[in-house]
């Protein structure tokens, strides 16, 4: 294993992997990435695959925003043949309540704003978007045509394989065991692998993020929280859009292969590492998702699985130093939105670590803001 | 017929040679595999191919196939329609 490096990033996700790559392009010098497992085997791999730019945050918008960018010339953008298999067949998501409705217009006013084609649709028209929609109760949705589903374990092998071209070395199976810190800054960083001597650390570690701030005495206030999905056997295409029902707390997309990936938030959900599978959740599921999409009772389940959100109290990330430790850098807390904000996230904690002006403000992400009082309360998260 | 074409993961259509390019690229657990190619993803959850492309890591990386790590199994056990797990504690 290599003895030093300029960066170490703590993390093999999908955040790791675009913020390695960005590192070793912009001259970061010597780049590791460090992952317990294998690459996207955390929160990365379990999530529901979606893309979407429909945000009630300014931040959230610009941030989906360029992802999307992105993401739709991903391998030409990192030179590597890899199908990431994005599609954008939309996001329909419907409002249910007059609140709701306001709160979807208010949100539409600013991403509209921002260029982001949301508009609003009637029940006759969201029909027309996905016929077999029970629209019973339903005021109207916002919809994105431009919205749409990536395979995060190919965007995590793009950046990764990309990242190799750049001599960027990637350990799987390597666990951090600690971080030294000598006199207010990073000295190394300790694995089951044996020691990297640095002086900059990245904590790209997902629901593990807050036990990585700990190893350097810095408390961040991101909580892993267990989701669980399923997935059905796939069929011939029949739904275009990811739909997504905050009064039902749900959201049901079919993927390009064919099957149907949903999931549902838990409101008593408690803060915790356990991600294991339960009945509950197959039950809540099926009787919700059902409701609003009544053709899926004829479709087969075929696995269910749960991942960790990495939750922040306002459910907009961390993405910054810590003001405690000189270069200890945190990208986490995605509160269940990371991987469709992965690609421009990696850019940004790139440009802020080698200390050129980042392409979006994002000084006020710091994980001080908490101190500081001023939030970025991000209405819009199943 | 060459080897290569042989089919391991009948639920998803992946060959032999599919297998053995995954193998190639570094991805010595079933886990990555499945999650690099989708074999081991379909109805039947890996039971017929988790064996075969154990099998075929063991050989390429020279490991005795003891040591090859399984696929976490998940539930459900089998598949289950959708339809069948509605109302029914209504009924208790």
């Amino acid at each position: 294993m290599i003895k030093s490096a300029d960066v170490v990033v703590i993390g093999g996700g999908v955040v790791g992997c675009s913020t390695a790559y960005n590192l070793a392009k912009l001259g970061a010098g010597k780049v590791v990435v460090l992952e317990k497992n294998y690459l996207a085997s955390g929160s990365t791999g379990r999530c529901g695959a979606g893309m979407r730019m429909q945000w009630g945050t300014e931040t959230n918008c610009l941030l989906s925003r360029e992802s999307v960018k992105m993401l739709s010339h991903l391998p030409e953008l990192l030179n590597v043949d890899v199908d990431i298999e994005f599609t954008q067949n939309g996001y329909l998501m419907p409002a249910y309540s007059e609140k709701m409705a306001e709160q979807f217009k208010q949100n539409l006013v600013l991403q509209n704003s921002l260029a982001i084609p949301a508009k609003w649709v009637t029940p006759e028209e969201s029909l027309e978007i996905v016929p077999f929609l029970n629209t019973k109760g339903m005021l109207g949705a916002t919809y994105c045509a431009e919205d749409g589903h990536c395979n995060p374990f190919k965007v995590t092998e793009a950046y990764a394989q990309a990242a190799k071209k750049l001599q960027v070395e990637i350990y799987t199976n390597t666990q951090v065991l600690g971080i030294v810190t000598e006199n207010g800054k990073i000295v190394s960083v300790r694995t089951n692998q044996g020691d990297i001597q640095t002086d900059t650390v990245v904590n790209a570690a997902g629901g593990y993020a807050k036990e990585v701030g700990r190893m350097v005495g810095v408390e961040l206030p991101i909580f892993p929280e267990r989701h669980e999905i399923l997935v059905t056997e796939p069929v011939e295409p029949t739904m275009g859009p990811m739909v997504m029902s905050f009064y039902h707390n749900l959201y049901c997309q079919q993927s390009p292969h064919g099957s149907f990936i949903m999931g549902i938030g838990h409101p008593n959900e408690p803060e915790g590492y356990d991600i294991n599978s339960s009945w509950q959740f197959l039950r809540d599921m099926v009787e919700r998702v059902v409701e609003i999409l009544p053709p899926l009772a004829g479709l087969n389940i075929v696995r269910q699985w749960a991942g960790l959100y990495d939750m922040c109290p306002d459910r907009t990330p961390i993405l910054g130093n810590s003001p405690q430790l000189q270069r200890f850098y945190t990208a986490a807390g995605f509160s269940g939105h990371g991987f469709m904000i992965s690609p421009i996230t990696g850019q940004l904690m790139a440009e802020m670590i080698v200390g050129k002006p980042t392409a979006f403000p994002i000084q006020m992400f710091d994980a001080g803001r908490f101190e500081r009082g001023e939030l970025f309360v991000e209405p819009s998260v199943v | 017929m060459e080897q290569n074409d042989i089919t391991i993961c009948r639920c998803e259509d992946i060959t032999l040679g599919e297998i053995r390019e995954q193998i190639a690229l570094g991805k010595h657990t079933i886990e990555e595999i499945k999650r690099a190619c989708r074999a081991g993803m379909g109805p039947c959850q890996g039971r017929t191919c988790a064996p075969l492309i154990a099998n075929e890591i063991a050989k390429a990386t020279g490991k005795p196939i003891s040591e090859i790590p399984l696929a976490k199994f998940r539930p459900s056990t089998l598949p289950i329609k959708m339809a069948s797990l509605l109302g029914g504690e209504k009924h208790d």
